[in-house]
């Protein structure tokens, strides 16, 4: 009895630390850790297509598809589809976001504009803007501009979204401040919505800019004989996989770039997140 | 200028928030707002304010303001209500921007409610870079800039730890030293209230009526005294008997909503 009593004191006596539970849940992403896969995974690529494991015809090694994007900027024609293509997004996502942002202002501001909008854009919104190209073909000929019109509906219903919901994200105390220090209607529009709603538009942007190339690629292989949607079907038509696989690489690329952009705007425009 | 409610009844659809609410602050007068929770406190103020429309009766303004006040009837907010992505110094500019001041009497408005608020050091960090306290600051800062007669002040120092609002009591006893500002200050916290008030409304449970008005007759500075702090404790009895049984009673509705 006395013994037990003695090694139970002892046991109380003895320190133990306390067991760390608090680990995980904050995944910090590495930039070097992905290029690093990226690399590996385009080397085990490039191995598996030396050593002939992988058809060429099917799955073309990267140094192919990098020497197919070499011959196509020698040859001029990576400008030419590339350029065609960029005037279709830059026109037409240009012509969506400036309507998208007016119409968007609009029905976060004004009862009326939320009333009818907000129904017309529930109901078109869910339409795939693709299926709209022959119409557009109908109206608008066969040029750049039922190509463009496309690019720009698309464009216009997720920016008229975005921007929306960014100006019903605005705290209602800043325009309640505001409004307590007789601030004009324009300039709570200018000093206080707008801000407020930037960050709900530029992430609006990023999805903008993907559909905006979703498109452009789609309606260039409806009816387009330059782009890089078009460059991409005939390459596959004519079994040039290494050329298509370049078209989808530029493709990846301006994605990236257009990314970086936008991610180089947010940190200027909400460095005070 | 003097700021009166006049019989303000205010329904929010079928729930009766006010009931016919009726006083007057006097200029310079300090007047605090104290109740149960969901009496009504906050909705007064925002009425008071021009923020809100009443159901019945109306908020109204009797006399000329100061002929340099900007904006007579002016806000300090609960929650700051600061731009985050406008430095201090904008911050407190923006109400400004809009007035018929030029670019160098701005500067000067703004330089003098930084001044007077301890801020001129941090006029360019951004509200997220701040503490609450700070914070609050700012947003008095802003409110000083356009020279309000009657600071309209929605629970001002609710955010903040008790430290910190020990500080900013200071620094609103100050300002409201040579009565040249009266203020309506609304609050949960009755050592607030008997601190800086003049008189105290006592309001209901809701719909929030007038249940007392309390005279604090003892001025600003001698409430700073230690000696006072016996008066003060029984100030804050007195009232806290008043609305004791109600506030008990609207915490358990609060439970149950």
């Amino acid at each position: 009895m006395l013994d037990r009593a003695a090694s139970e004191i002892a046991q109380d006596a003895a320190t133990r630390p306390v067991r760390f539970r608090g680990a995980g849940f904050v995944p910090a992403s590495s930039r070097l850790g992905g290029w690093i896969a990226l690399a590996l995974v385009i080397a085990l690529w490039q191995a598996a297509g030396s050593a002939g494991l992988v058809n060429p015809l099917f799955l073309p090694a990267p140094l192919a598809i990098a020497r197919a994007i070499y011959q196509l900027a020698i040859s001029g024609a990576l400008w030419q589809h590339v350029s065609a293509s960029l005037l279709r997004i830059g026109v037409g996502w240009v012509l969506g976001t400036a309507a998208g942002v007016a119409v968007g202002f609009a029905i976060g501001l004004s009862r009326l504009a939320r009333s009818v909008g907000i129904t017309f854009i529930s109901a078109l919104f869910p339409i795939p803007k693709i299926a709209l190209l022959p119409l557009l073909i109908l109206w608008l000929g066969i040029g750049e501009e039922p190509k463009i019109a496309t690019i720009a509906l698309g464009v216009f219903f997720s920016t008229a979204i975005s921007v929306y919901s960014g100006v019903d994200a605005v705290p209602r105390n800043l325009i309640r401040m505001a409004q307590s220090f007789n601030v004009p209607f324009a300039t709570i529009v200018r000093k206080v919505i707008w801000p407020g709603a930037l960050p709900a538009i530029l992430a609006g942007f990023r999805i903008t800019a993907s559909v905006a190339l979703l498109l452009v690629v789609s309606a260039e292989m409806i009816g387009a004989q330059y782009g890089i949607g078009a460059f991409v079907l005939q390459a596959g038509n004519l079994m040039q996989t290494d050329q298509l696989l370049a078209g989808v690489v530029i493709l990846s690329v301006f994605g990236l770039a257009v990314g970086k952009v936008i991610g180089w705007l947010e940190v200027k425009l909400l460095h005070w997140r | 200028m003097d700021l009166i409610a006049n019989h303000i009844s205010h329904r929010f659809g079928d729930l009766a928030v006010l009931d016919d609410v009726s006083f007057t602050v006097s200029a310079g007068e300090v007047v605090a707002i104290v109740g149960p929770s969901g009496c009504g406190k906050s909705t007064l103020l925002s009425i008071l304010g021009g923020l809100l429309q009443p159901t019945s009766g109306a908020p109204e303004l009797r006399g000329t303001p100061p002929a340099d006040s900007l904006n007579p009837l002016t806000f300090v907010f609960q929650d700051f209500a600061l731009l985050p992505w406008a430095s201090v110094e904008e911050n407190v500019e923006f109400p400004l921007l809009h007035a018929q001041l030029s670019a160098a009497q701005r500067r000067a408005l703004v330089e003098d409610a930084l001044r007077r608020t301890g801020l001129t050091d941090f006029r360019n960090t951004y509200p997220k870079q701040l503490s609450g306290g700070m914070r609050q600051r700012v947003g008095i800062s802003r409110a000083l800039a356009v020279r309000p007669a009657i600071l309209l002040m929605d629970e001002p120092l609710s955010a903040l730890d008790s430290q910190t609002r020990e500080l900013l009591m200071e620094d609103f006893v100050r300002l409201l030293a040579d009565g040249g500002m009266g203020a309506v200050y609304v609050t949960h916290n009755l050592e607030e209230a008997a601190r800086l008030a003049d008189r105290i409304v006592v309001l209901s449970r809701r719909p929030g009526r007038i249940r007392e008005v309390v005279a604090v007759s003892m001025t600003r500075a001698e409430r700073g005294d230690i000696a006072a702090r016996e008066k003060l404790l029984a100030l804050q009895n007195q009232i806290w008997s008043l609305i004791r049984t109600e506030a008990i009673d609207a915490e358990r509705e609060v439970q149950h909503a």
